[in-house]
């Protein structure tokens, strides 16, 4: 089935209407705000032509939430008030049903206790929380921490010290972060920056399995924190700015044994491509395009790992997860549709077969990496009930995709996209603008979405209660010049000079909410920097994220208006969660440091003269320095 | 004036601006022979100044890439062709440190980079030992250090051929550099 009001659209309506909401918002903002502070409720709830370039469905309503109560969650539990795993859901939702923090006592939230992580890099990771402790993974060197939430201020039980080679600082592309760990059986699993995963005792801290996945001396590094399905620990690799293999690997809970492991290049039977694999679209299906769309050899540095998130559906047995871009940034050097970068699979976590493949983007030009979080809906849809995956994607659509099959019902933008004009939903391709492709011997300026994306890989969160999508994203443009690349195992292999800026309306955050019936945003709140922080919502109607200068925030969920902030220590890029502690209260946990890619012009001392430093991204943030320091500290919040 | 004295005079004065230009270009001489210090010379550099009692005396080495606008701009291309623009971006960093501020980890003399090079660091430099050969080495050493403005700024490269990231190194300004290591001052006739 095709969606023809989808393909009609194009662009140029698109941006120009965002661009004139950008604006009016500025303005709206601008006026409310006459005390000069940035964000006091500086949400806008935005008219319903907003992102919709079309007449749109005359059937909508245009008031918030209003999917609510028609959205399910698929295999969805009972609130235990616990965090076992990095979205605490297998849906990858980030919702908590946990409601003693309402929209009218968030005001009231007061600093419960902090811990210092003792390390100074970028914090990404989702603090756990199982029964009465909570885990918390710090950067390289990747300590993991146990705190007992049954005494007062969470007294350290435990820290287990992996120890990995302080040489693989040195291939860690944007930041030596960490994202997290998952919990199951008993045992806490997690990746260390030198490519082992490792099992760690739960109760004792003690180390019961490490395997050696990866290899520096080869580019590869691991960041992403696990997801465990059915007696199988899965994780994946990065380094697509480093020629590495990608893979997806999967092993066994009890044994740290490789179960299986998928390969995202090179012949079918590496990537575990066989029988039951049912492409929806006719450019993902043949045999080893993982070989025949790449010149001789080249997948064999051609990057896509997987960095990212994964969702599972229980009774679909399928798991989700995005690839990277592919390696070399440089586009000329990899003629054809380089598969299977920037590409989403489904797959059985049993054998990991593939099932289904979506590659999101064909011959990839401006290191748009597939690794976004799906989010597994059951959604009403022109009349029926479709099993979906929502994934709010780096080239800047909300692609809205079949989970069964693959096939794409929707791609709208849902920030400044210039470099294509859509996505052909009988092909399944995004229409590439040209005068946007990187090219030898010539400087392409104002591509917009930049390098990382209208969203990277800061995690969204969906309220069934709202129907809406939270998604902290940036607003980021690039000029761009290619240069060769050369293939040096254990270097970078990227071949571009980039520079990036803030994009039009000069805000370079956004955190909206969206709709995904009505595929359009329904509030939006600006930031100065880009919102590099997870999300999460709660059964409270109350959304939290954190800004790269220092605020913790508390929105409300229907209405974006702000309802509490608080500065912390250092810039926030971590995931903020929540928990019900042994004495019965609900609590919101975040880790406080700033880094990552756009952080790292701080946390790793980055020279911002040179604007094309840290790929690019350090031009956008030379006034980060000015606004946060280095910290790595662990806060958390609850009522009086 | 007649047209003959007209073309007399401009004659003239196109003498004196050629005999003028000749003095300002002092035209480096290109070396067919030039011997770069090979890897056991740059081993017996320290890279402290605290030594236990008297500091004892160390070996000399000259670096033909120091001040020769050749082996800098070779410097330069090799610095992208090693993939060292892969981490430290133009100077300004990213997955390694900055080149270009006043901050030397591991020393700013010539045979500290070089060393730096060979021997790679412990949180994440890479060695390229047996992998560069000595007299690329020096050229890399040269170039980096005219990242920083440590080099003279007549052999400094003026230009960028890429696209404008930054200044080029002639304009980069001198900072004396200071690093964990205090070895890092650049000898005398090394300063611009």
């Amino acid at each position: 089935m095709i969606d023809r009001g989808a393909t009609r659209h194009i662009w140029p309506t698109h941006v120009a209407v965002q661009a004139a909401v950008t604006f009016l918002t500025l303005v709206a903002v601008g006026t409310a705000c006459t005390g000069g502070s940035e964000d006091s409720a500086n949400a806008k709830t935005l008219p319903r032509a907003a992102s919709r370039g079309t007449a749109g469905n005359d059937t909508l309503v245009a008031r918030n939430g209003i999917g609510a109560g028609k959205i399910t969650i698929p295999g969805a539990e009972a609130e235990d008030g616990q965090w076992l795993r990095p979205a605490k859901d297998y849906a990858s939702t980030r919702f908590s049903g946990l409601d003693q923090i309402t929209t009218a006592n968030a005001p009231q939230l007061k600093l419960a206790w902090s811990f210092s992580t003792g390390v100074l890099r970028g914090q990404e990771a989702a603090p756990l929380v199982v029964g009465g402790t909570m885990y918390v993974v710090t950067p390289y060197p990747n300590i993991l921490y146990a705190l007992d939430l049954s005494k007062p201020g969470g007294p350290a039980k435990w820290k287990y010290e992996p120890q990995p080679l302080a040489a693989a600082q040195g291939v860690a592309c944007c930041d030596v972060v960490n994202r997290g760990a998952a919990f199951a059986d008993g045992k806490i699993f997690y990746n260390t920056l030198d490519n082992q995963t490792i099992a760690v005792d739960a109760t004792t801290g003690k180390e019961v399995w490490r395997t050696q996945l990866g290899d520096i001396n080869h580019g590869e590094t691991m960041t992403m924190a696990p997801l465990v399905v059915k007696g199988k620990v899965l994780v994946g690799n990065s380094g697509g700015e480093l020629g590495i293999r990608g893979w997806l690997t999967a092993l066994d809970v009890k044994t740290g044994k490789v179960a299986w492991r998928a390969y995202h290049g090179g012949p079918d039977s590496l990537v575990l491509i066989g029988p039951r694999f049912k492409p929806f679209y006719e450019t993902d299906q043949g045999k080893d395009l993982g070989v025949t769309t790449w010149p001789p050899d080249k997948w064999k540095q051609g990057g896509a790992g997987a960095w990212g998130w994964i969702s599972y559906d229980a009774a679909l047995n399928l798991i989700y997860y995005g690839t990277a871009n592919p390696g070399p940034w440089n586009p000329e050097q990899r003629p054809g549709d380089n598969k299977w970068s920037s590409t989403t699979f489904a797959r059985d976590p049993d054998t990991g077969e593939a099932v289904w493949a979506y590659q999101v983007t064909p011959h990839d030009l401006h290191d748009y990496d597939g690794i976004n979080e799906s989010i597994l809906l059951d959604l009403p849809w022109k009349g029926q009930t479709r099993r979906v995956l929502v994934r709010p994607e780096r080239d800047g659509y909300v692609y809205v995709q079949d989970r069964t099959t693959g096939e794409v019902l929707a791609a709208d933008t849902f920030g400044v996209v210039n470099s294509t004009s859509g996505v052909n939903l009988q092909t399944g391709r995004p229409v590439v603008n040209h005068e946007k492709e990187p090219q030898m011997g010539k400087v392409v300026r104002e591509i917009c979405p930049a390098s990382p994306g209208t969203k990277d890989w800061q995690p969204s969160a969906f309220s069934p209660r709202t129907g809406l999508l939270y998604i902290p994203h940036q607003n980021l443009c690039m000029d761009v010049e290619p240069v060769e690349a050369n293939y040096i195992a254990g270097t970078p292999y990227v071949g571009m000079n980039v520079k990036m800026y803030a994009g039009p309306g000069g805000h370079r955050g956004v955190f909206d909410a969206w709709d995904p019936i009505a595929r359009r945003k329904v509030w939006s709140v600006t930031e100065d920097f880009p919102v590099w922080s997870g999300a999460l919502v709660t059964a409270g109607d109350v959304v939290f994220y954190g800004t790269m200068d220092g605020w913790f925030k508390a929105l409300d969920a229907r209405s974006g208006a702000l309802l509490w902030k608080a500065k912390l220590g250092s810039g926030i890029i971590g995931q903020p969660v929540t928990y019900r502690a042994p004495d019965g209260k609900q609590y919101v946990a975040i880790l406080a440091g700033v880094g990552g890619w756009p952080g790292a012009i701080v946390s790793a001392g980055i020279d911002a003269r040179d604007s094309s430093a840290a790929l690019g991204f350090a031009n956008a943030m030379r006034d980060l320095p000015n606004a946060t320091t280095k910290g790595g500290t662990l806060y958390v919040f609850g009522l009086p | 004036m007649s047209a003959m004295s007209a073309g007399r005079y401009w004659g003239r004065i196109a003498a004196v601006a050629a005999l003028a230009l000749g003095l300002a270009c002092k035209r480096e001489e290109r070396r067919f022979n030039a011997t770069y210090p090979s890897a056991p010379a740059y081993a017996s550099v320290t890279l402290d100044t605290l030594q236990p009692g008297v500091p004892s005396p160390e070996l000399t080495v000259k670096s033909p890439a120091e001040g020769n606008a050749y082996d800098i701009a070779q410097g330069k291309l090799l610095f992208a062709q090693w993939n060292c623009t892969g981490c430290h971006s133009h100077g300004g960093g990213g997955m390694g440190p900055p080149l270009m501020d006043n901050e030397w980890i591991y020393g700013s003399s010539p045979e500290n980079i070089v060393a730096t090079i060979v021997e790679g660091r412990p949180n994440g430099m890479p060695s390229f030992r047996n992998r560069i050969t000595a007299n690329q080495l020096w050229q890399l050493a040269a170039y980096v250090r005219s990242m920083a403005g440590l080099e003279a700024k007549g052999p400094s490269p003026g230009r960028n051929d890429e696209m404008q990231y930054k200044v080029d190194e002639q304009r980069t300004p001198f900072r004396t550099p200071r690093a964990s290591s205090s070895k890092t001052l650049p000898a005398k006739s090394q300063r611009p």
